[in-house]
């Protein structure tokens, strides 16, 4: 029933420094292209989460049974947490690790109301190469949908993971997943007054968190390079507030090019060749690109009003930015070249931080109006605007790789009796539901979602 | 705004050009410490004249701002001359103007914001003379607040101007 073949696709990819992972298709044998019934439409509303068993993967001893709970449950946290899947408890599986290896009993499953079911082995070579493979069954079709395996050193099962855990997405939704992602952000610790606020590094899901710098100068909005191993920011070093560059690799920092005064807001271009930012000197800010190769520096646009938190649309083509030049705070685009400025928010109250999607269809704000921040998005040309989320402070949205979700950060407001300030990081789905806590060991704000890891 | 600060500080040259104090120069000293306190013979306490602390409690050391507001209210420049007076008297001292923000805006906007406000206090200092190669700038936008709380009382008094003697 279940022989199944394995073709072999794609070579070796890179991972790090020690995981190769070689990923081939567990294809099913008798692959009749039944009408597969595992599909979600995450553009609507509110879609009711589909019921998915995730079995425990069958280990071959007792370090490879351990990996494979261990995957289980990095696997299950993270269909959980995107809103679109409801894990159904183990305790109602039908079926052990062990007793699927010799077939699925896809009835037994309909009646514990499994839509999607998930298995796995993982086998261990003496050598400490481990080979994880994953299956994903549509239970309604009684058929496999997707199989892939990989090959890792024991310590990369978790990035396997979260790699299972975008194909599982992908297959269900269509989309790209983005649980093979890191966030950056400013982990904040220390009373209001005296804040003490750290570059910080974490898996989406909050695994393998590290700090990158020491807390001793103040840094701010730190942004992910295509490549994700580069980082830029802003840096109070020696008391002179300018955009610096971090790789992630070499923990090296350097200041991004020779400007006049406080450089600002940086984020990279989408080939990754150049950095755009905010120039302020003498009372004014204005928008330059610092080409990486050549470093030479290119003044977009010169306005006598505050122009900042320039984002490139993914294509390169166009930016958009905040400006205060015409009286308020509101979002403009404009070419590459700083040309064809038009304005594109009229709403009321004000408009900044702007980021374009990664799928280039929309742009994320933070809006201010009344006594109240939104964080909203609204069409490049101007129409469609929508609210996701109010607070009293919620700021700086970040797009996942796919567009369809956005994280931010949430602060409270200060109490009277000293009541310590409060920020925490959130995420959200485009369509205003599934708000969630991202866990921070510390509190946290300008949070940066990275590509999907190369 | 832009045309207001440039009025403002015209009229503020035109100011000092009606009174070069000289009567002031005789007083200022090299070094940026312990000066004689020819003012103060008879106070055994108080702040050291040319002090950090005796501008602080003398002259006045900030000044504040309107929401989303850069231009100098009457109080502001009343403050400020005093510090221009203070400043040409004790010559040697060097300053950094910050510009702060409250917390009611986004992190890169009021960063840009209290640049434009270390600069109205930089550039209405340096029209009453006090030389601009003494006045450093720099923008701490809402990251330093100098009073907790999310109320228009801290607010009003985190959108501020300091002149911090180096």
């Amino acid at each position: 029933m279940q022989a199944n073949a394995l073709f072999s696709t794609g070579g070796w990819r890179v991972v790090g420094r020690f995981i190769a992972l070689v990923a081939v298709v567990l294809a099913a044998g008798f692959a009749a292209p039944a009408r597969a019934e595992l599909e979600i439409d995450i553009t609507s509303g509110n879609p009711q989460p589909i019921p998915i068993a995730i079995t425990n993967f069958a280990g071959d001893n007792p370090n490879a049974t351990q990996i494979g709970q261990n995957i289980a449950g990095v696997i299950s946290a993270n269909l959980e947490r995107s809103g679109l899947f409801r894990p159904l408890g183990p305790a109602r599986f039908v079926q052990t690790p062990d007793s699927l290896k010799t077939g699925v009993r896809f009835a037994d499953w309909r009646l514990i109301q499994a839509q999607g079911l998930v298995t796995g082995t993982v086998s261990q070579s003496p050598d400490g190469r481990t080979r994880i493979e994953f299956r994903l069954f549509d239970v309604t079709a009684g058929q496999q949908v997707t199989g892939l395996a990989y090959t890792v050193q024991a310590d990369g099962w978790r990035r396997v993971a979260h790699i299972i855990s975008d194909a599982i997405y992908k297959r269900v939704t269509g989309e790209e997943g983005y649980f093979d992602t890191r966030i950056v952000y400013i982990a904040e610790s220390g009373p209001a007054l005296q804040r003490v606020k750290q570059l910080a590094i974490m898996d989406q899901d909050g695994q393998n968190h590290r700090f990158l710098t020491d807390g001793r100068v103040l840094v701010l909005t730190p942004r992910f390079s295509p490549s994700t191993q580069e980082i830029t920011y802003l840096s109070y070093f020696n008391n002179r507030p300018r955009v610096y560059l971090f790789n992630i690799d070499t923990g090296r920092q350097e200041v991004l090019g020779d400007f006049p005064g406080m450089t600002f807001a940086p984020r990279f271009s989408p080939d990754g060749n150049k950095v755009i930012m905010s120039l302020a000197t003498s009372g004014n800010s204005d928008i330059y690109t610092l080409d990486l190769r050549t470093r030479r520096q290119t003044q977009l646009t010169n306005h006598p009003g505050i122009d900042t938190s320039p984002s490139f649309s993914p294509d390169g083509s166009r930016v958009v930015f905040e400006s205060d030049r015409g009286g308020s705070q509101q979002l403009y685009t404009m070419n590459a070249d700083g040309s064809d400025v038009k304005r594109i928010t009229f709403g009321q109250g004000r408009y900044g931080t702007p980021v374009w999607s990664p799928r280039g269809d929309l742009i994320a704000f933070t809006r201010l109006a009344g006594d109240k921040f939104y964080i909203g998005v609204i069409r490049p040309d101007g129409t469609g605007e929508r609210l996701l989320t109010e607070a009293y402070h919620v700021e700086g949205p970040t797009w996942a790789p796919n567009g369809r979700v956005l994280m931010f950060f949430k602060e409270r407001p200060s109490g009277q009796a000293g009541k310590q300030r409060q920020a925490k990081l959130y995420s959200i789905d485009l369509t205003g539901f599934n708000e969630r806590q991202v866990l921070t060991p510390t509190d946290a704000s300008d949070p940066a979602w990275s590509p999907l890891i190369p | 705004m832009r045309f207001k600060i440039i009025s403002l500080v015209a009229v503020a040259m035109l100011a000092t050009a009606c009174s070069s104090k000289p009567e002031q120069t005789a007083t200022a000293t090299t070094g940026g410490t312990a000066a004689p306190a020819p003012a103060a013979p008879a106070k055994p306490s108080g702040p050291v004249p040319g002090s950090a602390e005796d501008f602080i409690v003398n002259v006045g050391d900030r000044v504040f701002f309107g929401f989303d507001k850069f231009d100098l209210t009457p109080e502001a420049t009343a403050t400020l001359d005093r510090q221009a007076a203070w400043l040409k008297q004790y010559k040697a001292v060097t300053i950094t103007i910050e510009g702060h923000a409250d917390e009611r805006g986004t992190r890169e906007y009021n960063l840009a914001l209290g640049e434009r406000r270390a600069n109205s206090v930089k550039n209405y200092l340096t029209a009453l003379g006090v030389e601009a190669a003494r006045v450093q700038t720099i923008s701490y936008g809402k990251e330093r607040p100098q009073v907790v709380g999310s109320n228009e009382a801290a607010w009003t008094q985190n959108r501020r101007g300091v002149t911090v003697i180096n």
